[in-house]
């Protein structure tokens, strides 16, 4: 079968990649790109582990086919950081202790990255609801909130 | 210390109980930590799996030559690539493990047992041409009729999954086949006695449904076999050992042929504890001469990999009005699915176990049904026994109007109190997790309309067992520390820590890694909340062996006996009638002459840890049920757990209210759905509702500190026991707040509705 071309922009690099045409953005992003950050937790848009901004949209990259990423410019987690720079999100998922096993943690950091773009000032309950498309099974949510809510005032500055 | 934490005995430390940052933090955070399925290798295949859509058949026939001649495709087996395996229980009851149903659980044999049984695997050049070829796979079933629910299994006319199971641990053996794969009985004193004198009795029989662990990263892995007899796996596994034996024993390998290299793991709460693809992908790869990858879905994991028991129990007690429980009397029986093997022993030891109770008895039945086969979950069987029992116990504290946490410190097991099983208790701790939500306001804090307030306890074993790690003293004065354990939740930051403390050196000096097969000594799986305890022990053993060996090298540069030389603060120290004659030499300074003072400095050590202390908790949960739309909501939930010492009070909170989470999950909407067909209806995390950020509230963590004197400091596994008090905690929450006890899991909308319509109960 005749693959398709597309030509996009990953973490604000210009990439241009073949797919099939049933084939995931997220399938691109690991199988083709090799960006492995972002995790298959379920394949059907209900644990957020594959997570991403697409033109700075949050969405689940296991409901987008790979054709469609065709002139959009795509943020994984793997262009979180600056350089050697950990994002304060980052910085602060490890202070709090906020992941166990990790493998939801992409996901988790680009839901939270795109919600404080939104909102700088989130309360704990504004935290939690735009996190509920987030599956977390080790931590039981409480120190994801913290470092996320610790987060959000090393942004705005206080 | 934790800020949490309640000391029962002070001690001070310089680095345990500090909250650094995890040595494998930064890559978990930016994406570059590889996961069981972010490995790749040149000339890779991918590998699929075919599964049952039956829940019950016969398999008459495999016809594999049309996928076989699809191109694209380098290979399809079935369970004829496996090696038979002798039918026998290996290894201690509680955990035995068989190889003739292991081997048919990774591929059906002669019958599908389940919806999702694997039946045959492809290798092929592409995702979608695999699962084109496991289209073409012709396989003809002669459906048969199937059980999915526990006590329907036990009926005598009920259909069979094993025509010649005879029940074990019955005398004489019964004549006739039937699901009933085992039966336990432990006692102690004698109940009619104790029932005879007691004042009030309570009996209630209670049904839990099968809850899945929901570890967020399907299981997944990479295989290089040759045919030449040699093999690499690369997965995500509580042990890479484990997987390492399984693997092997069903290829019929050697051991030392097969090297497994450990992936980040995606969480696993016993569930990665045995192999479903490993062996398929060694297969396949052995059969083409290539890597293979294989993945599973989500879907796959609900409907092919272990979900804990569900069950059906009778639980009784008999107390004097005082408060004195006088009797006990339960019945569990657990579905083991597909397999025989439910964690029923454990629910049998542990449910009363909290308790001293003078006559007891408890009984279990390991139940074989049409489901996936089970597998451990987190203090495997005691959350189930433990919501009946500890929903008794509320029932019996509110009949003779007594406090249910000052009824449980009345009877709650002492050092000396003797268990079912036989050696008595030798820790004091349970008390103490009662005491310290007694002591929280809490627990007497104003509710409002709705609101209900209900606490429950749990005991957990615990474990030690084998475990290896070495260390090394780099030559700029660093340490490398490499352990067996898998990292679930921090564990390289522990080990780090001990043995920084051990060493007397800073934590960043310290690089924690976990090594593969080949490049360390056995250790047995992450789980039995065992790693801080077993693998700690041997770290810090390591970490001795060591210090004797800096002591020695800096007794060569000192050109004195060695037995003058102390290790202190992280310097060999002059003593003795050397005392005060040379500076200390620093860790760093004693490296930098390793060279020229006998070579490479390093140690490792092994260990079978004994001495491992068990776990205790009491939790305390409010409610809030909406009486519209029956709807639960947790407004506080407090864990009050023994963890004997916390290393790293961060992580250990972390287990804390992970545990108390996927408790109040099973508690409120997790279940298998079957339909009458025996299919699975909620193969996902839209229908399979797994608690959601917005459910809930913070999770107070009290780290009760009672040291466990075997562990260098006073480490107690921490890891599963949390999540046993509460199913229990929140239906004894509910009652409180509706006047009716729920005694079915999971207590969701329209069981509450139903409870609301009907009459108040006591």
């Amino acid at each position: 079968m005749a693959k398709h071309h597309v030509t996009t922009t990953v973490n604000g690099n210009g990439v241009e990649f073949l797919c099939e045409t049933q084939q995931t953005l997220l399938e691109v992003l690991r199988d083709e790109l090799h960006l492995t950050g972002t995790k298959e937790g379920c394949g059907t848009g209900d644990c957020g582990a594959c997570s991403i901004t697409i033109d700075g949209r949050l969405v689940c990259s296991c409901l987008m086919l790979g054709v469609e990423a065709q002139g959009k410019s795509i943020q994984t987690i793997e262009g979180m950081a600056t350089g050697e720079k950990l994002h304060p999100l980052q910085r602060k998922f490890l202070e709090h202790a906020a992941l166990q096993c990790g493998v939801c943690t992409p996901g988790f950091l680009m839901a939270a990255q795109s919600l404080l773009e939104r909102n700088p000032d989130p309360t704990e309950e504004e935290v939690r609801f735009w996190l509920a498309g987030n599956l977390c099974r080790c931590t039981g949510y409480n120190k994801i909130i913290d470092a996320v809510l610790d987060a959000a005032r090393e942004i705005r500055g206080n | 210390m934790g800020d949490n934490a309640i000391m029962r005995e002070q001690k001070l430390f310089k680095v345990v109980g500090t909250r650094p940052v995890r040595p494998d933090g930064t890559p978990k955070v930016t994406g570059l930590a590889q996961f069981g399925a972010d490995f790749a290798l040149p000339g890779m295949l991918w590998g699929d799996i075919l599964r049952s859509p039956h829940a019950h058949a016969r398999i008459r026939s495999i016809n594999t030559a049309k996928a076989r001649a699809l191109p694209g495709v380098k290979a399809v087996i079935t369970s004829a690539d496996f090696p038979e395996q002798k039918f026998e229980y290996v290894g201690p009851e509680r955990v035995a493990v068989n190889y003739w149903h292991m081997t048919r659980n990774v591929m059906a044999r002669e019958k599908v047992l389940y919806e999702g049984h694997a039946v045959a695997a492809v290798a092929a050049v592409s995702k979608a041409v695999a699962a084109e070829a496991l289209r073409l796979i012709e396989v003809d079933y002669e459906v048969l009729p199937h059980v999915i629910d526990v006590d329907e299994a036990m009926r005598p006319d009920a259909p069979l999954l094993f025509e010649n199971m005879i029940t074990r641990g019955i005398e004489p053996a019964p004549t006739k086949p039937s699901n009933i794969s085992k039966r336990i009985e432990l006692k102690l004193g004698d109940i009619e006695a104790g029932f005879a004198a007691a004042d009030e009795i309570v009996e209630l029989n209670f049904k839990t449904a099968p809850v899945h662990q929901g570890y967020i990263e399907p299981h997944a892995c990479l295989a290089r076999f040759e045919t030449g007899g040699q093999g690499e796996i690369w997965a995500s596994s509580q042990g890479h050992f484990v997987v390492r034996a399984y693997t092997a024993k069903l290829l019929n390998m050697n051991i030392g042929d097969v090297l497994v290299h450990p992936a980040e793991i995606g969480g696993g709460f016993g569930g990665k504890t045995v192999i479903y693809v490993e062996p398929v992908a060694a297969a396949l790869s052995r059969k083409t001469g290539h890597p293979v990858k294989i993945m599973m879905s989500r879907e796959d994991v609900f409907k092919a990999t272990g979900p804990t028991s569900g069950a059906s129990m009778t639980v009784k007690i008999g107390v004097k009005k005082d408060g004195r429980i006088v009797a006990a009397d339960g019945l569990f029986k657990y579905q083991a699915g597909a397999f025989p093997g439910s964690p029923v022993m454990n629910g049998v030891m542990c449910g009363f176990a909290p308790y001293n109770i003078p006559n007891v008895r408890s009984v279990g039945y390991d139940v074989v049904c049409n489901r996936p086969k089970s597998a451990a979950y987190r203090a495997p069987g005691s959350p189930i026994s433990a919501f009946a029992v500890e929903s008794v116990m509320d029932a019996v504290a509110a009949r003779i109007g007594m406090d249910p946490l000052k009824f449980r410190l009345m009877n709650a097991a002492k050092v000396g109190t003797p268990t079912t099983w036989g050696p008595k208790h030798a820790y004091d701790s349970y008390a103490y997790t009662v005491q310290a939500l007694l002591d929280h306001p809490a627990y007497s804090a104003k509710l409002g309309k709705n609101q209900g307030r209900g606490v429950a306890s749990g005991f957990w074993f615990n474990n030690g067992g084998e475990s290896s790690a070495t260390v090394h003293i780099n030559e700029d004065g660093t340490v490398v520390i490499a352990t067996g354990s898998m990292d679930i939740g921090g564990s390289r930051a522990s080990m780090a820590i001990m043995a920084a403390e051990t060493l007397g050196i800073d934590y960043t000096s310290v690089r924690s890694i976990v090594a593969d097969t080949g490049s360390i000594g056995y250790t047995h799986v992450t789980g039995g909340s065992r790693v801080t305890y077993a693998t700690g022990t041997a770290v810090v053993e390591a970490c001795k062996k060591v210090i004797g060996e800096l002591c020695a090298r800096a007794a060569m540069i000192w050109d004195v006996d060695k037995g003058d030389v102390i290790w202190e603060d992280g310097c060999a120290m002059p003593a003795g009638k050397i005392s005060g004659k040379f500076e200390p030499l620093s860790l760093k300074a004693i490296a930098a002459k390793r060279a020229v003072t006998g070579g490479p400095i390093g140690a490792e050590a092994s260990v079978n840890a004994g001495g491992f202390a068990p776990g205790f908790a009491s939790e305390l949960c409010e409610v809030e049920v909406d009486p519209e739309t029956g709807a639960v909501k947790i407004l506080r939930f407090i864990v009050a757990q023994d963890v004997g010492r916390a290393i790293h009070p961060s992580y250990v909170e972390g287990q804390m209210q992970g545990g108390a989470v996927q408790g109040i999950g099973w508690a409120l909407n997790e279940e298998y759905i079957y339909g009458p067909d025996g299919k699975l209806q909620n193969a996902g995390f839209l229908d399979y509702r797994i608690p959601v950020a917005s459910d809930l509230p913070m999770i107070e963590a009290l780290m009760v500190e009672v040291p466990n004197p075997n562990h260098p400091f006073g480490a107690k596994g921490v890891g599963e026991v949390n999540i046993v008090p509460a199913m229990a905690a929140v239906a004894n929450a509910i009652n409180h707040a509706i006047g009716r006890r729920l005694t079915e899991l999971p207590m969701s909308p329209p069981k509450i509705l139903d409870a609301l319509n009907s009459p108040r109960r006591g």
